[in-house]
């Protein structure tokens, strides 16, 4: 029944990956090294970082919220690891340090928002600044690069799995852990049914708190994840670190087709946004786009990418 | 006889397929005060919103001074001389009186020009006036009582050369000396001929102010009669009085022990004080009462949503800690909302995930979904209720008011529950699926759930309670037993008066 219905729907759910395929297509044309795998695995390291980001993203969005302090916490998340490993600790506990400190921080998001009743684009613009402001205390604004030799902090951000960036198994192995925690689990259920009527989940015996909570602490940890794998990547915490990250992971999700109305969207879209975010940068490089430029086609294709959605919807 | 200023005839209306109004006949002459009574849901602000444009008419005519007219938009019928005073006021508290009264139309030199600011005060202090009334155009309007700013809400309907002004409930937040004041600027319009609709649940009001008093029931039209020549009770039965004899089924189940007991519930804002009550085992007790007596609020009290300062609940014999709607859903208490669209239902998700909603955790183990036991629920409670729908996956908004209805009856039936509060259950719902919930609510007591149904419908009411409890303002004034409960003596509870049964 209903087949106009469903096949809009379908038109809308892989419009975002219609996108993705086009692009590659027109690059791969204009220059065929696009295509070779060293690239391909080039940009999907590229893209790890933002895409962990926009997953969490992606939760707080579908509850109707926004977090603008990823780019901090993803800094102070990895300066505190650095800082750990540089003061002796082991390094796989410095990482799991790092990584609760991450949901601490989206933790307090959480509670600011939810029983501060501060709404969530405030809470998150302060608490951007705030964390942005502890990551300069902790390092007095200088890189922190006297970190260990080690292996495992190694293969976070440099290592390799059978020939493919360990950045990009991570990045895998998130979004396959988040898309069973938002289809199958009652957490998943919560915050669909969250952002799309929060009165009735409430009324419903939905603990809307805890459910609202859950995603900021979340997010936290997946951006701490992402610093993590930067501080890696430089072996070194730079302080200044994700400074405009939140922009790329809510244009992300965005591109994937998630609402930002809340209660509408899948996480799927945003692997694919962050694909397109990835392709665009990588391209516009292998072509020689001055780097000015870049910023404008960016933000143009996003433009275009939402000003369709919304046509569909009409 | 002078031409009406506005008349409607013959008008017939409807949503999704519900009729909420059927062939009513409507007309406001120069200089007269018209009442327009019935109960709630019977078509009067669905009336008066097409007689202000909101709403076109799907049959019938309108005419404005004996000329057919069609509005397709607020903006025509304001052109044509109608307006409206809402029960929720529209005025801007951080502006000034003079600038609430030329709100969207200043006054200006030349199209786009700079404000007259001196004229436009001069005329508000006229308008003002004009109205017998004074205020200080230069303060700020949210300075000033709820009565005073409905004022300026009529002199702004009196500067646009309104001939027609309806007045949604004006009295309801009034106090006794502005009540006064608006009769007083009510008799000045009168006499200059502007024709007023008085929209108000206040028998009492009515008879003083009004000169006739049209009656709507159940979107059907009762009839019109002179102030003069009838009387409170003959209004009364005009607005209730039907067969309500085959409407409900007989009730089958035998009260048994109490099952809910509710004790001294005071709430934070001081609506209620020390309200207590109880409800038997497969008991249906009705809670009745106009619009604003507080129904809704106590059970939100008693359901954790609102905030309570002292009082206990006790379900079988056990006392409960109920600090929100969770703790309440698991102690077996399940709240079937008012408003489905806002409070009930997620819109924009799927049949099946609105009936999960309630019952995540028994089809879940360890928090992680169980497809084939949630497809068994949500399968069998679409069979049990007969939901019409495509499927499972039938997007809510998708759905008529009585399948969403159906819906949030089922998201509570999956919680087995011992107690179920439904308030106003058949809200906008037709006639066939309003049956179908009647007979819900008779196998559910049968299996021993106590409910509570707030109705602003009394027959309904008296249909399907037990016991029907009245609220007035807050306090509970009157417990009926289903036999001695009558229309007339609810009704009387209902508006202030006395006559307290045990």
């Amino acid at each position: 029944m209903n087949n106009g219905g469903s096949f809009k729907g379908t038109l809308q759910k892989i419009g975002p990956l219609l996108g993705l395929v086009l692009l590659v297509i027109v690059l791969t044309m204009l220059n065929p090294s696009f295509l070779s795998l060293n690239n391909i695995f080039n940009v999907f390291r590229q893209v790890s970082i933002n895409a962990l980001i926009a997953f969490g993203m992606t939760f707080v969005i579908l509850t109707g919220g926004i977090d603008l302090s990823v780019g901090s916490t993803l800094a102070l998340a990895g300066a505190l690891t650095a800082g750990f490993m540089s003061g002796g600790i082991d390094p796989v506990l410095a990482m799991l340090l790092g990584l609760l400190a991450g949901a601490l921080m989206g933790a307090f998001n959480g509670v600011v928002i939810t029983k501060g009743k501060v709404a969530p684009f405030i809470a998150t613009l302060a608490t951007m600044t705030i964390f942005r402001g502890l990551t300069l205390v902790y390092t007095d604004g200088r890189p922190i690069s006297d970190i260990p030799q080690n292996f495992s902090f190694e293969m976070m951000g440099q290592g390799y799995l059978f020939m493919i960036p360990f950045p990009v198994v991570t990045m895998f192995a998130a979004y396959v852990i988040l898309y069973f925690v938002l289809k199958k689990t009652t957490f998943g259920r919560g915050v669909y049914a969250v952002g799309g009527n929060e009165e009735a989940s409430r009324l419903s015996g939905l603990r809307v708190d805890g459910i609202k909570i859950g995603v900021y602490s979340l997010t936290g940890m997946l951006s701490a994840l992402a610093g993590i794998i930067l501080t890696s990547r430089l072996y070194s915490a730079q302080p200044t670190a994700g400074t405009m990250y939140e922009l790329d992971a809510i244009a992300a999700v965005v591109l994937g087709g998630t609402s930002l109305t809340g209660g509408r969207g899948w996480i799927f879209g945003t692997l694919v946004g962050a694909l397109i975010i990835g392709v665009l940068n990588n391209g516009l490089n292998l072509l020689n786009v001055a780097s000015f430029y870049q910023q404008v086609v960016k933000g143009a294709v996003i433009l275009l990418a939402v000003m369709l959605d919304r046509k569909k919807e009409a | 006889m002078t031409v009406p200023l506005v008349e409607m005839k013959d008008v017939h209306k409807s949503f999704y397929g519900v009729h909420v109004l059927q062939g009513v006949n409507f007309d406001v002459r120069p200089g007269e005060v018209h009442a327009l009574m019935g109960e709630n849901g019977a078509g009067k602000s669905t009336l008066m919103k097409i007689l202000t444009g909101i709403h076109t008419n799907d049959k019938g005519t309108i005419y404005v001074k004996g000329e057919e007219i069609t509005f397709s938009h607020p903006k025509e019928a304001e052109k044509a001389g109608i307006a409206v005073i809402h029960q929720e006021l529209n005025i801007i508290p951080n502006l000034s009186v003079t600038e609430n009264m030329f709100l969207g139309k200043p006054l200006t030199y030349g199209k786009w020009g700079i404000n007259k600011q001196k004229e436009m005060r001069q005329k508000t202090v006229e308008y003002l006036q004009r109205l017998g009334i004074e205020i200080n155009p230069d303060i700020q309007a949210g300075k000033l009582s709820v009565g005073q700013q409905q004022m300026i809400e009529i002199a702004r309907a009196v500067s646009t050369n309104a001939e027609v002004i309806v007045m949604d409930e004006p009295t309801a937040a009034l106090t006794e000396v502005e009540i006064e004041t608006l009769f007083e600027v009510i008799n000045h319009l009168k006499q200059s001929g502007t024709g007023i609709v008085y929209i108000s649940h206040r028998m009492e009001e009515i008879f003083q102010l009004c000169d006739r008093i049209s009656v709507l029931r159940d979107g059907g039209y009762a009839g019109t009669k002179e102030v003069g020549e009838t009387s409170y009770e003959e209004i009364v039965k005009m607005m209730v009085g039907r067969e309500i004899g085959q409407k409900y089924p007989p009730r089958t189940a035998e009260p048994g022990d109490v099952r809910l007991r509710v004790e001294n519930l005071t709430d934070a804002e001081g609506l209620f004080e020390n309200a207590s009550f109880e409800v038997r085992r497969g008991e249906i007790l009705g809670f009745a009462g106009l619009m604003g007596a507080g129904r809704t609020e106590l059970m939100e009290l008693l359901f954790g949503s609102r905030k309570k300062v002292s009082g206990e609940v006790y379900v079988d014999g056990e006392r409960l800690r109920i600090r929100n709607p969770h703790d309440a859903r698991k102690a077996g208490i399940g709240f079937i909302t008012e408003d489905r669209k806002e409070e009930g239902l997620v819109l924009n998700l799927s049949v099946r995930e609105n009936l999960a909603l309630t019952n995540l955790n028994k089809l879940s183990d360890k928090g992680i979904m169980s497809n084939n036991r949630e497809k068994e629920f949500v399968g069998s409670m679409i069979e049990r209720l007969r939901v019409k729908t495509s499927g499972q996956e039938q997007k809510l908004k998708t759905l008529s008011g009585g399948n969403q209805q159906k819906i949030v009856i089922g998201k509570w039936l999956g919680i087995e529950p011992s107690v179920l509060i439904l308030d106003e259950p058949t809200r906008g719902v037709d006639i066939g699926a309003k049956k179908e919930i009647y007979h819900i609510m008779n196998e559910l007591t049968e299996q021993g759930v106590a409910i509570i149904m707030i109705s602003s419908e009394l027959p309904e009411v008296l249909g399907m309670s037990d016991r029907v409890l009245v609220l007035h303002e807050g306090s509970i004034n009157g417990v009926f037993a289903r036999e001695e409960a009558d229309q007339e003596s609810i009704m009387q509870a209902a508006t202030g008066g006395g006559l307290t049964n045990e």
